[in-house]
C-alpha cells in the first residue's frame, strides 16, 4: 500500500448503502472483477467504466451503510479506486475496507468540500488531505494503533497468520 | 464504575474483570456464522491462513439461505463451496435446504444463540441474538475467515445507548413498529458504532418473536448490536432449545449510556418506512394513499410464527387484491410445519396468496419476488434501500405483517381496521 494517493475525485452523498455499491443480483459470485464490473452501479449506471485506477471516492456521512458483504469494498478496490473519504462510515464496512487493505479516511470538512473532478492528494501515513484543484487542505482522524498494525501486517489474514505463529512458538 | 450487557459480555470472552467504550479487545467467540453469499469469500480467506482445521467444528454455523434453494448456476457453485467445506471440516451446524431457514429465524430457534453468548456472522443482521441476552453482531467475510481459524475477534468496545418504551402497545402494533419508530427518531445512523439497549415496561410485554425483530434491525440505525435484558420470557423460549450452559448478565443501575432515549408508545401507529432509507417512517394515518404491486410477509424480521398468525388473522376469509402479489415465506423449517398444522397456510392460499419454502430470495432482490421497474412492494422485511428488491427504480414500504397483510387485500398501504378487520 502506498503511503502517498493522488487521483480525480468522484463525489457521492449520504448514506451510500452496500447495495449501491454492488447490488445483490451480482453476489452469486465473489470474483472481484466481476465485482468490480458493477461498482456503484445503483448509484452511477457508467461508473465502473469511468473510474481509473488511483482514482478517490468522497462519500457523505455514513458511508457504507446496510449489508456485511464485504464484496463492497473489494468492487471498490477492484474497480482501481485507491482510497475513500468520507464525513463517516457505517461500522461494518469501516471494518471490512481495513480487513481487506481498502484505505477509507473519515474526514466530515473534507467530504464537504471536495467538489467532483478535483485532483486530490492523500498521505496515508499522517491522515493529511489535500485538494491540489482548491488548495484547501484537511486532517483526517490517523487510524487507532492496532489497525495500523493490521495494515502494517497486510491485512487481517495475515495478522492471523502471525498470530498462530506466535501461538505455536 | 458499573457495566452494561453489552460490555460484560465483551469483558468475560476478552478474560478481563472489566472494559471501558473505545477500549480495543481480542475476545473469544461462541459462534461464527456464515450464508452462502458470504461464506465463499470467507472459505477463500481461511484458505489462505494455512490451518488445517477450524477452530472449533461445533461452534461454526453455516446456513445456505440467501440464494437457495439455488437460484441459478452461479449461486449453485456458491452452495456446493459451502456444502463441500462443513464436510471436509465436519461442521455441525450446517443446514441443507430441508433443514435449513433463515439463519437469524433457524439459530435462535436451534437454541444456537444463548444468553451471554459472544456471536459473530458474516451477515449484517446477526444482531437479531441481542434479543435472547447474547452480544451478537454482523462482520465481513475476511473477519468471518480470522475467527474460524482463531476462535477470538477484535472489538472496538462501543458505547451503548438505552432506549426506554412505556405503556401498553395498541392493537396491530408491534415490535417492527417500535424499531421503526425508534430508526424513525435516531436516523441510519443514530447509533453508528454504538450498543443498543431496549428496555421498559412495554418491553417486559414484548414477545421473543417481537424483540428478535428489534434487534434485527439494530443495524439499520448503524448499531453495533442490540440488546435485551434476560427474563421469564427469555428463559421460557431458552430453557426448551438449549443445549450447553449460558450466563445471564444485566446492566449496572449505575451503567454508562452515552444518550438516553425515553417513550411514551400507548398510542403508537402502525409504522411503515417510505423509500429509500428505513429512517423515513411514518404513521399509517399519514401515509396517503400509495397503491401496491407486491406484498412480501417474510424474512429475518418477521418470517416467524407470531408474524404469520397476525398475517392469517388480517387474511382470513378476504381476497388479495387482483392488482397484487402476495408472497409469504416462513423462515424456517419448523415454523414452516407450524404454520401449515395450525391452518395458516390454508387461509393464506385461500386468500391467494403463494407460500414459499424459507429463503432471504426476495428481501435482497435475489430471487422469488423481484420487482420491476416502477413496481411498489409493501415488505416486512429491513432494508428499502434503492434497487434493494429488484429494479433499481422500484419501491420498498417496510412495514409489519399486519399492515403487509392488510395493504395486500386493499391494493394500496392500508391497516386491518381500513379492509374491515376489527
Amino acid at each position: 500500500m502506498n503511503a502517498f494517493l493522488q487521483g480525480k475525485a468522484w463525489k457521492f452523498g449520504n448514506d451510500v448503502d452496500t447495495d449501491l455499491i454492488i447490488p445483490a443480483r451480482y453476489l452469486n459470485t465473489s470474483d472481484p472483477q466481476e465485482l468490480a464490473a458493477h461498482c456503484m452501479e445503483d448509484a452511477d449506471p457508467g461508473f465502473a467504466k469511468k473510474v481509473r485506477a488511483g482514482e478517490l471516492i468522497v462519500g457523505g456521512k455514513n458511508f457504507g451503510c446496510g449489508s456485511s458483504r464485504e464484496h463492497a469494498p473489494l468492487a471498490i478496490k477492484a474497480a482501481g479506486v485507491s482510497c475513500v473519504i468520507a464525513a463517516s462510515f457505517a461500522r461494518i464496512f469501516y471494518r471490512n475496507a481495513i480487513n481487506i487493505g481498502l484505505p477509507i479516511l473519515e474526514s466530515p470538512e473534507a467530504s464537504a468540500a471536495i467538489a467532483e473532478g478535483h485532483t486530490i492528494e492523500v498521505d496515508l501515513a499522517t491522515g493529511r488531505i489535500t485538494d491540489q484543484t482548491s488548495g484547501q487542505s484537511f486532517q483526517a482522524a490517523p487510524f487507532p494503533s492496532f489497525m495500523q498494525e493490521l495494515i502494517r501486517a497486510g491485512g487481517l489474514i495475515e495478522y492471523v497468520r502471525e498470530r498462530l505463529t506466535s501461538r505455536q512458538g | 464504575m458499573g457495566m452494561t450487557i453489552s460490555e460484560k459480555i465483551l469483558a468475560a470472552h476478552a478474560g478481563k474483570e472489566a472494559v471501558v467504550p473505545g477500549e480495543l479487545i481480542q475476545a473469544e467467540v461462541d459462534l461464527v456464522l456464515g450464508n452462502d453469499i458470504t461464506s465463499p469469500m470467507a472459505i477463500r480467506e481461511f484458505e489462505k491462513i494455512g490451518v488445517d482445521r477450524v477452530f472449533d467444528r461445533n461452534k461454526v454455523a453455516l446456513v445456505p439461505d440467501h440464494f437457495t434453494p439455488n437460484k441459478d448456476i452461479k449461486s449453485a457453485e456458491q452452495a456446493k463451496q459451502v456444502r463441500d467445506f462443513a464436510h471436509r471440516h465436519g461442521i455441525v451446524n450446517y443446514f441443507e435446504v430441508g433443514q435449513m431457514g433463515i439463519e437469524h429465524c433457524l439459530l435462535p430457534e436451534q437454541g444456537l444463540t444463548l444468553p451471554g453468548d459472544l456471536i459473530i456472522g458474516a451477515d449484517s443482521h446477526t444482531c437479531t441474538y441481542g434479543a435472547v441476552g447474547a452480544f451478537s453482531t454482523g462482520v465481513g467475510s475476511t473477519d468471518m475467515a480470522a475467527a474460524m481459524a482463531l476462535g477470538e475477534v477484535w472489538f472496538k468496545v462501543p458505547e451503548s445507548i438505552k432506549f426506554i418504551y412505556h405503556g401498553k402497545l395498541p392493537r396491530w402494533v408491534g415490535g417492527k413498529d417500535l424499531i421503526l419508530f425508534t430508526i424513525g427518531k435516531i436516523g441510519v445512523d443514530g447509533a453508528l458504532y454504538q450498543s443498543m439497549e431496549f428496555t421498559g415496561d412495554t418491553i417486559d410485554a414484548l414477545s421473543m418473536e417481537g424483540r428478535l425483530t428489534m434487534a434485527n434491525m439494530a443495524i439499520e440505525a448503524g448499531g453495533k448490536n442490540g440488546i435485551f435484558a434476560v427474563d421469564q420470557a427469555t428463559l421460557d423460549y431458552i430453557k426448551p432449545r438449549a443445549k450447553r450452559p449460558y450466563t445471564i448478565y444485566a446492566s449496572d443501575p449505575d451503567a454508562h449510556y452515552s444518550k438516553v432515549y425515553e417513550w411514551d408508545v400507548s398510542r403508537l401507529e402502525p409504522q411503515v418506512s417510505f423509500p429509500h432509507l428505513p429512517e423515513n417512517a411514518r404513521p399509517l394515518s399519514q401515509c396517503g394513499s400509495v397503491a401496491i404491486d407486491q406484498s412480501i410477509i417474510g424474512s429475518c424480521t418477521n418470517g416467524r410464527i407470531e408474524d404469520l398468525r397476525e398475517a392469517a388473522e388480517v387474511l382470513k376469509g378476504r381476497k388479495v387484491n387482483s392488482n397484487v402479489r402476495l408472497i409469504v415465506i416462513p423462515g424456517t423449517q419448523a415454523i414452516w410445519r407450524q404454520a401449515m398444522h395450525e391452518g395458516l397456510f390454508d387461509i393464506f392460499v385461500e386468500a391467494g396468496a403463494v407460500v414459499s419454502t424459507p429463503t432471504c430470495g426476495p428481501c435482497l432482490g435475489g430471487h422469488m419476488g423481484i420487482l420491476a421497474k416502477g413496481e411498489r412492494a409493501v415488505a416486512t422485511t429491513n432494508r428499502n434501500f434503492v434497487g434493494r428488491m429488484g429494479h433499481p427504480e422500484s419501491e420498498v414500504y417496510l412495514a409489519g405483517p399486519a399492515v403487509a397483510a392488510a395493504s395486500a387485500i386493499a391494493g394500496r398501504i392500508a391497516g386491518p381496521e381500513e379492509v374491515g378487520v376489527k
